[in-house]
């Protein structure tokens, strides 16, 4: 009975009700760097128009297929939103503005106006609710998809010299950034026939066991395949750490710097390099 | 399903290219094989390429490593060329380095590798008077 009661509310005064609805939206501050207003009333327009349909075949369970549109249409709305930087609460404004209209109009035109409110306010909790979901795992998607771009930048494998590769490693390893450097050098060292890389560590701050465990099994993997690898730029606080943690490097080339890491390989590809006389 | 994998004689050199996956008989008869073939051609050395293999495990691992130590009592030299870096890796993680067998990234440069280290040793030997008299072994 109470369904029907908001149904009535609501067609009849389906106008009405988006006018002050977008007024609320303007009042609550429509950030208009990001949004127009023509946007804001046409999508107003669509969610109030799909409300109403859904509201009138029952609104006992918003799991049920007539309210798909609305979450269909909420979903699209606050992923775009939270693409374009909207803050999380402007987006769940959108939905809850529509709360306090509602109610005025429940006051004003029915004769339950409390039990109309009560089912107000359920209904545009869930609907609030769910636009913060579709929020949430938009922003979660975007930072998955920038943490594998960022994967993928902070790996370059770079040819210096004819048979000659490096990777200047930044930042900090783990087991799962160490796996993909691996596989990228391994990969580059195919592709380019090169004898020799070097791994250069300047911009590494911290070397664990890990660490090192990790780079031998990449200087014995390139090894297998025929490469040869040099470490290079390792500072006096890290050569510290691996000898205090008693790691064994074993017969790995380390160099100081990738100067003389670059030195040693172009000797060893039998290249020479001669200064031009002074003029 | 292949049952032996051949071996090519070149010269002084024996090739063997493993295109399949490697099973354990297969490993098995390609290690008693190729001692044979060392011993009745008096290779100076073994060029083994591994270019097409994309699956190894440890059972395949210690066979190379078997078979190249084996080679070199037989006076031949072995250098295994195009390792696949999955392959490369997972050796690494099984804890086979392959301790003591050259390595190479192609078959060019692996035969370049060859060449240079038997060279060398024959070289020695005509230094003193040996004569390793080329043509008769090619025409073996």
């Amino acid at each position: 009975m109470s369904s029907s009661v908001l149904t009535d509310l609501l067609q009849k005064h389906e106008a009405a009700i988006l006018q002050d609805w977008v007024a609320a939206q303007r009042q609550a501050g429509i950030r208009a760097d990001l949004i127009d207003e023509q946007t804001v009333q046409a999508n107003s327009r669509d969610l109030l128009r799909v409300f109403i349909t859904a509201a009138s075949q029952g609104t006992a369970d918003l799991d049920a297929e007539y309210w798909k549109p609305v979450k269909a249409l909420l979903q699209r709305l606050s992923q775009t939103q939270s693409r374009q930087g909207f803050s999380p609460s402007e987006t769940a404004t959108f939905v809850f503005s529509l709360k306090e209209v509602l109610f005025s109009y429940a006051q004003r035109h029915t004769d339950q106006p409390l039990v109309c409110i009560g089912e107000i306010s359920r209904l545009i909790d869930k609907l609030g609710l769910y636009s913060f979901e579709s929020f949430v795992s938009t922003r979660e998607t975007v930072i998955r998809e920038q943490q594998e771009s960022m994967l993928e930048l902070s790996t370059p494998v770079v040819e210096l010299w004819q048979g000659i590769l490096a990777i200047p490693l930044i930042g900090s390893l783990d087991s799962n950034r160490t796996q993909i450097v691996m596989e990228a050098l391994l990969q580059k060292i195919v592709e380019t026939e090169s004898d020799i890389a070097i791994i250069d560590i300047t911009g590494v701050p911290t070397v664990d066991t890990m660490v090192a465990q990790h780079l031998l099994k990449t200087v014995t993997a390139a090894k297998l395949m025929g490469a040869k690898c040099i470490i290079s730029g390792i500072r006096p606080q890290i050569a510290a750490t691996i000898v205090h943690l008693g790691v064994e490097l074993g017969d790995v080339v380390t160099k100081s710097s990738l100067a003389d890491a670059f030195r040693l390989a172009l000797r060893e590809q039998d290249v020479r390099l001669v200064a031009n006389k002074p003029r | 399903m292949v049952d032996r994998i051949p071996i090519l004689k070149m010269g002084r050199y024996l090739l063997l290219s493993i295109q399949v996956d490697m099973h354990d008989q297969l490993a098995l008869d390609l290690q008693e094989d190729l001692t044979q073939q060392i011993v009745k051609h008096r290779a100076k050395g073994v060029l083994i390429d591994i270019s097409s293999l994309e699956i190894v495990d440890s059972f395949i691992g210690r066979m190379l490593a078997h078979i190249a130590n084996v080679s070199q009592i037989l006076d031949a030299k072995v250098i295994v060329v195009g390792m696949q870096p999955a392959v490369a890796i997972t050796l690494v993680e099984l804890g086979l380095s392959l301790e003591g067998i050259a390595t190479a990234l192609n078959v060019e440069k692996g035969m370049r590798w060859l060449e240079r280290n038997v060279d060398e040793d024959l070289s020695l030997e005509c230094e003193r008077g040996d004569d390793p008299d080329l043509s008769a072994e090619a025409g073996d």
